[in-house]
């Protein structure tokens, strides 16, 4: 049984519009059988924190393409993507790229 | 004898009759050439190497001279480098004005687009005199007047997967000042294919981004991005609106970072991503993957090996202009001439005016109902007691039982086919009472070009 956790969940780059603007969410995440991963975490987000328009934020179990996901300040990718399991006091950054200038 | 006031007065128009004569030389100089030809490239010879500084030279750059990372072989190594300024917007305004101030030999203006007012808030080489020309002869014109040293080759074309890697090769480091996905895919293929350094940065309304692609075994910007976002999740800026400062911001930081790789002291962002949050006030530094080894561009077996259809890779055009929707039947939308016929006749009516209230502040019509296209989307009881309120008091002007025809407004047609679409779901599932629902093609911004030249545009 995992304990619940503590996590920051911040999201920028434009992502915050379907948060109802809200960049930053310190959020607490239940206890649970299994370890809190980002899939999960994903899962956990579209049902409490998404308020409107999921297929601009989600893409299949994952994030949609041009969202950048940083766990701590670095790139997913270095950490395990959706299977990096989540400690407590982890900060997760949703960055969605801009490409205006 | 003349006044003090007589002198500056006359010494401001040589000045300007002076700058309107070289703008004029130049705009010449591109005609002729487009005569000739229109689809060759300037031709440019490689830059001189440069043995010394001149004393011109060491009085103008004196302040940066002393600086021992650049000292005089910087400085000579900036005079001999070259930059492709991929966008003279926003971002490639400062940046190219700070290349030229510390004094890189050449520099290469490519865009498209021609000056217009609304441009004025960010782009900051261009004026009020020069609207609707080229941008690339305006921000040359202004980089004469500050640097008559610095070479500016403009070149008043979109960059397309024809030219790009011809115009890449000429250069020895690339900056990504543009406006979309399709050339930022463009600009960063052309670049691993022609082994150049990219500094690329972007901004949307308080927020900015910049990272250098393609640096000595960095990542590149497929690395990164492998996919492109779907085309309904990009904002540009006209529509997610953005503030001139914050594009001066990473112009400047893009300039840095040219100027730190041009006078070969390396750049900071490669590897990393610099976040800018101008509404807050805070600078966030992330670190990015590493090159990926089967990275379609930059991998160990590219599938790119010759550039390729971006606004098909993409699914948008390579432009910012904004996008035109085309989710309602012709039956289903009405023209604003029709529109405006209709209101002179005195038909009972509803207009609804579905934009965010930001820009209904902005300016409207006013006897329209305002009820945002969010309010829509999410069935807002308040919004809807409003609307079947309007409409009720409508329909006593109306004959009995003729449904309310409502039309529904917005700035470009866009929105307001998606509320016409909501609207007529709300009146299928009874939640609103029985009306007919119309768009109003081209939205307020065709009101204002076609009926009423007052009305402002935005």
């Amino acid at each position: 049984m995992a304990a619940p956790l503590s996590v920051e969940v911040e999201f920028g780059g434009g992502a915050e519009l379907l948060f109802d603007g809200v960049k930053k969410h310190q959020v607490t995440l239940p206890g649970q059988e299994e370890p809190w991963d980002i899939r999960n975490l994903l899962v956990w987000i579209k049902k409490n924190l998404l308020k409107e328009r999921p297929e601009l934020f989600i893409q299949g179990d994952s994030v949609r393409p041009g969202i950048l996901v940083l766990i701590n300040d670095a790139d997913w990718e270095l950490l395990g993507e959706l299977d990096y399991q989540l400690q407590d006091q982890d900060s997760v950054l949703f960055i969605s790229t801009l490409h205006g200038g | 004898m003349a006044t003090r006031e007589e002198v500056l007065a006359l010494q401001a128009e040589v000045a300007r009759r002076e700058e309107e004569l070289g703008s004029l030389k130049q705009r010449l100089a591109a005609a002729l050439l487009a005569e000739q030809e229109p689809e060759r490239l300037v031709p440019v010879s490689p830059l001189p190497a440069k043995a010394a500084l001149s004393r011109d030279e060491i009085l103008r750059y004196s302040r940066q001279l002393v600086l021992p990372e650049l000292g005089v072989h910087g400085q000579l190594r900036l005079a001999t480098a070259s930059v492709l300024i991929v966008g003279c917007g926003g971002l490639g305004c400062p940046l190219a004005q700070y290349l030229a101030a510390a004094g890189v030999g050449r520099l290469g203006l490519v865009d498209y687009d021609v000056v217009e007012m609304s441009n004025l808030a960010r782009q900051v080489l261009h004026g009020e005199a020069l609207a609707g020309q080229a941008k690339v002869f305006s921000a040359a014109a202004s980089l004469r007047r500050l640097n008559s040293a610095v070479e500016c080759v403009p070149y008043a074309q979109a960059l397309t997967p024809a030219t790009a890697l011809d115009l890449v090769r000429r250069y020895d480091v690339v900056a990504d000042c543009s406006d979309n996905v399709p050339t930022r895919y463009l600009v960063n293929d052309a670049c691993v294919l022609a082994g150049r350094p990219l500094v690329s940065a972007s901004a949307l309304r308080f927020e900015g981004q910049i990272t250098v692609y393609h640096y000595e075994g960095g990542p590149c910007y497929r690395c990164i991005f492998p996919q492109p976002p779907p085309a309904e999740t990009v904002t540009n800026c006209a529509d997610g609106g953005v503030l001139g400062v914050v594009t001066g911001v990473l112009g400047c930081l893009q300039a840095l970072e040219v100027l730190k790789i041009a006078a070969g002291l390396g750049p900071s962002y490669s590897g990393s991503l610099l976040l800018f949050d101008a509404l807050r006030g805070r600078f966030r530094c992330i670190q990015l993957r590493s090159r990926r080894p089967d990275c379609a561009a930059c991998g160990e077996r590219p599938s790119v090996t010759d550039l390729q259809d971006y606004e098909a890779l993409c699914g948008c055009s390579a432009t910012d202009k904004c996008r035109s929707l085309q989710l309602l039947s012709p039956e289903e939308r009405v023209s604003v001439t029709d529109y405006k016929r209709l209101l002179d006749s005195g038909t009972p009516h509803l207009l609804l005016d579905v934009r965010p209230q930001v820009e209904v502040d902005i300016c409207r019509l006013p006897h329209a109902l305002h009820i945002p296209l969010k309010h829509l989307e999410r069935r807002d009881t308040e919004s809807l007691k409003l609307l079947g309120e309007a409409i009720q008091k409508e329909k006593q002007g109306a004959h009995e039982g003729v449904a309310l025809p409502i039309y529904v407004i917005c700035k470009l047609g866009n929105d307001s086919q998606k509320a016409v679409r909501i609207l007529q779901s709300l009146t299928a599932a009874q939640e609103l009472d029985s009306s007919t629902f119309q768009d109003v093609v081209g939205g307020l911004m065709a009101w204002a070009t076609k009926i009423d030249g007052t009305f402002p545009q935005y």
